[in-house]
């Protein structure tokens, strides 16, 4: 288990290669090709957003691409992150949109 | 653009089955399904985690594999991670696949979409840290991520299911906070019959709870007042139990009260629904082979009411079999006659279903939560909020919709439907039915404007109307 | 009992009329449709808009100035007794041009109307790159815009919202759900719904959108109205991008891009289509490029509610005197104007604007 994650990973990914990736302004090593939510959660990033109407922080909360609650923005491009695989390189960011920019 | 005789949405049981059976009798099939593998929810990525976790997974999610292998035919196309956003009359679908938009037309169309967890607002539900039991269940089976020191709250045999899962992983939950009482399960007994029935399924429960006993994960019957405390994130769970406040410190809380049918495709076109009130959610109007009001559309699986996944298996064969009799491939005698010995099975699966519905109902408290608590967690409405317009004359979810917000975020109203309905109805004393549902309009997941624009003039030349 | 004035529908222009009639003192009770019917007032773009309207008709563009010049005081009250902001901006709106042609040709159309109100017309001529400077994101496909500076937009569904809260305090009796089916006059108005309900007025407004097509000429009016589809998409909450709204996209205060419209004469059909969305999208991408990756999320068909020459009627009835039809495609633009104006034309006061050229005579 990585410090500061509450989600083990049964076996480690030796697998699969680990390639450098960023969130925000950390950078992290995740495994190529696995479920970006999955991943960003093992590596112990919480929250993925911050709510437009309130500012509040959100994770994943289903995992089926349904909820909408892990969207992240990649290139300029918001999309789930449950719904993504991680390459090599990724620059992950909070959606823009964050409390300020809306109005409740 | 694609054209063949069957478009079928979703591979996970249903999907697999129906396109399976629909190629061997002779049809053209595209398979257009979200998810980069083959499985749907309950057979997540099965091709590949049976060899890596099958042993903590269980018989039943490897056997998922029997019919990831039936796609492998030459009269199926399968479209990996493609999301449809719009159907339209022929059927049409817009979908996207890879940032590239995309248009399939075809015959017949099966919405094999399966369910979606019930939701369950409760104080606190939207911290991070908080997900749904499929949630814990998905990070398990695609990715071997099992949740530590997890609480699980709620009820129904998933629950159970999970947490034997992880106790398999040697990494347990804390605690099961369940919200059935003795008296839902005494009630159920009068389904006994129909259980007994189906008692490979009810073997398998108490299984489970064996393991669990075993595992010593304790236990809690019949809670009330659940709330979920922290900050920026969950850092415990609080309910009574027996009278006694309880609190355990948590950083993953996994919620759970029963999976409904995902209906939005099915509404996206205007599928007439109605209210069931044993299940308390909304069914698809459907007829034996799941065939809609709209003649080329058929709805197999969970999505026309929960079942499981063997059920749904059953259920996708059965609807390609009318729809291969509808095209000719198939004499209404040999449908008959390949259709029965399913529906036998499919009495069976189904046969434990009144039980366990009524041995573990939804949570009423999380059914109509109190006035504090966020219902539409997109756009952060409170079941307050709702009451408010209902007094303000908004009689149903759109009107309501308008007023306030909910249901206009992301998840279209997916995990706010059903509680704005609920909310709405019991405000205004009209029964769901009567009180209706949001009304669902492309797309049905985003999609961006770049791709939208660039669908090619060959496409958008189609009959515009 | 025997309110003063029953209001068939109660969408935007129902409550407008309402509300102003219920400020002079008068006893209304509404009567709105269900959460199922076609209701202009939830679909509707939001724009508080005067250019383009009235070119073949002053008054109208008079009519329009001056509900929008009435709107900031309307919404400000509305605001002070609801807690409810409107989210209205009034700081200018935009007519885009992808061509020098089509820009010229509007300017010369706004002239001739300009010198017809004596020169209230305050709008200026802006090329490509004094475009850029008031609107960053703008692409280069744009030639240049007209910016009128009586246009603005506001939230319209909070100001249905505010609407509806408001008309209660007031003492307004809306009630819900109703259907009306038959409308009876001996020496007051009989407003019979189809689940049995009755409503007794001395007045009575048709204010039904296209519901009029039916109940018009129970009361006695041509009603000459069609249904006109336009297709509307809002994208998810983005930052900052558009300042000033234009008829092909504005940004609504919750953050989301609103880009509209088509003008499709398709019957009583709210569906979209996509190649409705691809044209409306691509439209959208041209003025303003970074929308290319922008997520759509919500779309709808709207049907607007159009007389033969595109707009308003507002006629009392030969045949039952006492019933008035009001009906109009720009009901969030004339919401001021039916909330503080037109009382007073139906209650043939002193102040009574003059919508003489508005009545069903023209047809």
């Amino acid at each position: 288990m990585k410090p500061g994650s509450n989600f083990r990973e049964l076996t480690p990914a030796s697998d699969r290669a680990l390639v450098d990736v960023r969130f925000g302004a950390r950078a992290l090593r995740l495994p190529l090709g696995e479920n970006l939510a999955a991943a960003l959660l093992v590596a112990g990033i919480m929250p993925f957003r911050q709510t437009p109407v309130s500012g509040a922080p959100r994770g994943p909360f289903c995992m089926m691409g349904a909820c909408f609650d892990c969207l992240v923005e990649i290139d300029g491009l918001t999309g789930q992150a449950c719904m993504l695989a991680v390459t090599e390189d990724m620059a992950i960011d909070m959606p823009a949109a964050g409390k300020g920019d809306g109005d409740a | 653009m694609h054209e063949v005789d069957l478009i079928i949405v979703g591979a996970g049981p249903a999907g697999m089955s129906a396109a399976g059976r629909a190629a061997e009798c002779g049809l053209s099939v595209l398979i257009l399904d979200e998810q980069p593998a083959a499985g749907g929810q309950i057979y997540r990525d099965v091709d590949r985690a049976s060899a890596l976790r099958g042993d903590i997974l269980g018989k039943d999610f490897t056997e998922g594999q029997t019919l990831t292998r039936r796609l492998d035919h030459e009269n199926i196309t399968h479209l990996k991670g493609a999301v449809v956003w719009q159907i339209e009359d022929g059927p049409r679908v817009s979908y996207t696949q890879a940032g590239q938009g995309g248009v399939a037309c075809s015959k017949r169309m099966i919405m094999a979409t399966g369910a979606l967890e019930r939701p369950m607002p409760l104080p606190g539900w939207t911290l991070p840290g908080v997900m749904t039991a499929g949630a814990a269940q998905i990070l398990l089976k695609q990715s071997g991520i099992a949740c530590e020191r997890a609480v699980l709250v709620g009820s129904g045999p998933l629950l159970y299911l999970i947490a034997t899962q992880m106790v398999r992983a040697d990494v347990p939950p804390i605690a099961l906070v369940e919200t059935q009482t003795r008296q839902d399960f005494i009630g159920s007994l009068r389904h006994l019959g129909g259980a007994l029935r189906g008692w490979r399924y009810l073997l398998k429960g108490a299984g489970m709870l064996w393991h669990l006993r075993r595992a010593r994960v304790s236990r809690y019957l019949g809670v009330s007042d659940i709330a979920i405390e922290g900050k920026e994130a969950a850092q415990a769970v609080t309910f009574t139990s027996e009278g006694k406040s309880q609190r355990i410190a948590c950083e993953t809380v996994l919620l759970h009260h029963g999976v409904v049918p995902n209906t939005q495709t099915a509404r996206s076109i205007d599928i007439p629904h109605h209210w069931d009130e044993r299940q308390a959610y909304f069914v698809p109007h459907c007829d034996e082979w799941g065939r809609t009001p709209k003649p080329a559309v058929f709805i197999a699986g969970d999505g026309a009411g929960i079942g499981g996944a063997k059920a749904a298996a059953l259920a996708g064969e059965i609807a390609a079999l009318d729809i291969a009799c509808d095209l000719n491939r198939l004499t209404s005698a040999d449908r008959e006659a390949a259709a029965r010995p399913l529906r036998a099975r499919l009495a069976k699966e189904r046969a434990a279903r009144p039980f366990i519905d009524s041995a573990y109902p939804p949570h009423a408290a999380a059914l109509a939560p109190q006035d504090p608590t966020i219902v539409c967690r997109c756009e952060e409405v409170t079941a307050g909020d709702i009451r408010r317009m209902a007094g303000l004359g908004c009689l149903g979810p759109n009107q309501t919709k308008a007023f306030g917000r909910a249901g206009m975020g992301p998840c279209q109203g997916r995990y706010c439907g059903l509680t704005v309905t609920r909310l709405l109805a019991e405000a205004n004393g009209l029964s769901p039915d009567q009180t209706g549902h949001y009304r669902i309009r492309p797309p049905i997941k985003p999609v961006t404007l770049g791709e939208i624009a660039a669908m090619t003039p060959q496409e958008t030349s189609e009959q515009s109307k | 009992m025997t309110s003063d004035y029953a209001i068939i529908g109660g969408g935007i222009v129902g409550l407008s009329t309402a509300w102003g009639l219920l400020k002079r003192g008068l006893r209304v009770t509404v009567l709105d449709g269900d959460d199922g019917s076609f209701r202009a007032s939830r679909g509707n773009f939001g724009l508080v808009w005067v250019q383009g309207k009235g070119l073949n008709a002053p008054v109208y563009a008079s009519w329009s100035q001056r509900s929008a010049a009435a709107w900031s005081d309307f919404a400000a009250e509305l605001a002070d007794a609801t807690g409810f902001d409107l989210g209205l901006e009034q700081r200018g709106g935009y007519d885009l041009h992808f061509s020098e042609e089509s820009l010229e040709a509007t300017v010369a159309r706004y002239e001739g109307l300009k010198a017809e109100l004596g020169g209230d017309y305050p709008y200026e001529v802006l090329g490509h790159n004094a475009l850029r400077r008031e609107e960053p994101a703008i692409g280069p496909k744009v030639a240049g815009a007209i910016l009128h500076h009586q246009d603005g937009h506001a939230n319209p569904l909070k100001l249905l919202r505010a609407l509806a809260a408001d008309v209660r305090r007031l003492g307004g009796v809306i009630l819900n759900g109703k259907t009306v089916t038959d409308v009876t006059r001996d020496d007051h108005f009989k407003i019979t719904c189809a689940d049995g309900t009755e409503v007794r007025a001395q007045k009575t407004v048709l204010s039904a959108g296209l519901g009029a097509m039916t109940l018009g000429p129970k009361l006695g009016f041509k009603a000459p109205i069609r249904p006109q589809r336009g297709q509307v998409l809002i994208t998810e909450k983005l930052p900052k991008i558009i300042n000033r709204p234009s008829l092909i996209a504005r940004q609504v205060d919750e953050g989301g891009i609103q880009i509209g419209a088509t003008n499709e004469e398709v019957g009583l059909d709210d569906h979209v289509t996509q190649p409705g969305l691809s044209g409306l999208a691509a439209e959208a991408i041209a003025a303003y490029p970074v929308l290319a990756k922008a997520q759509l999320v919500r779309s709808w068909g709207a049907l607007r509610i159009l007389s033969p020459d595109g707009l308003p009627i507002y006629q009392q009835s030969t045949e039952m005197p006492g019933a008035y039809l009001v009906t109009c495609h720009s009901g969030i633009t004339l919401a001021a104007a039916h909330a503080r104006f037109l009382p007073a034309w139906l209650e043939a006061a002193g102040d009574a604007p003059d919508l003489e050229i508005f009545s069903e005579a023209r047809f």
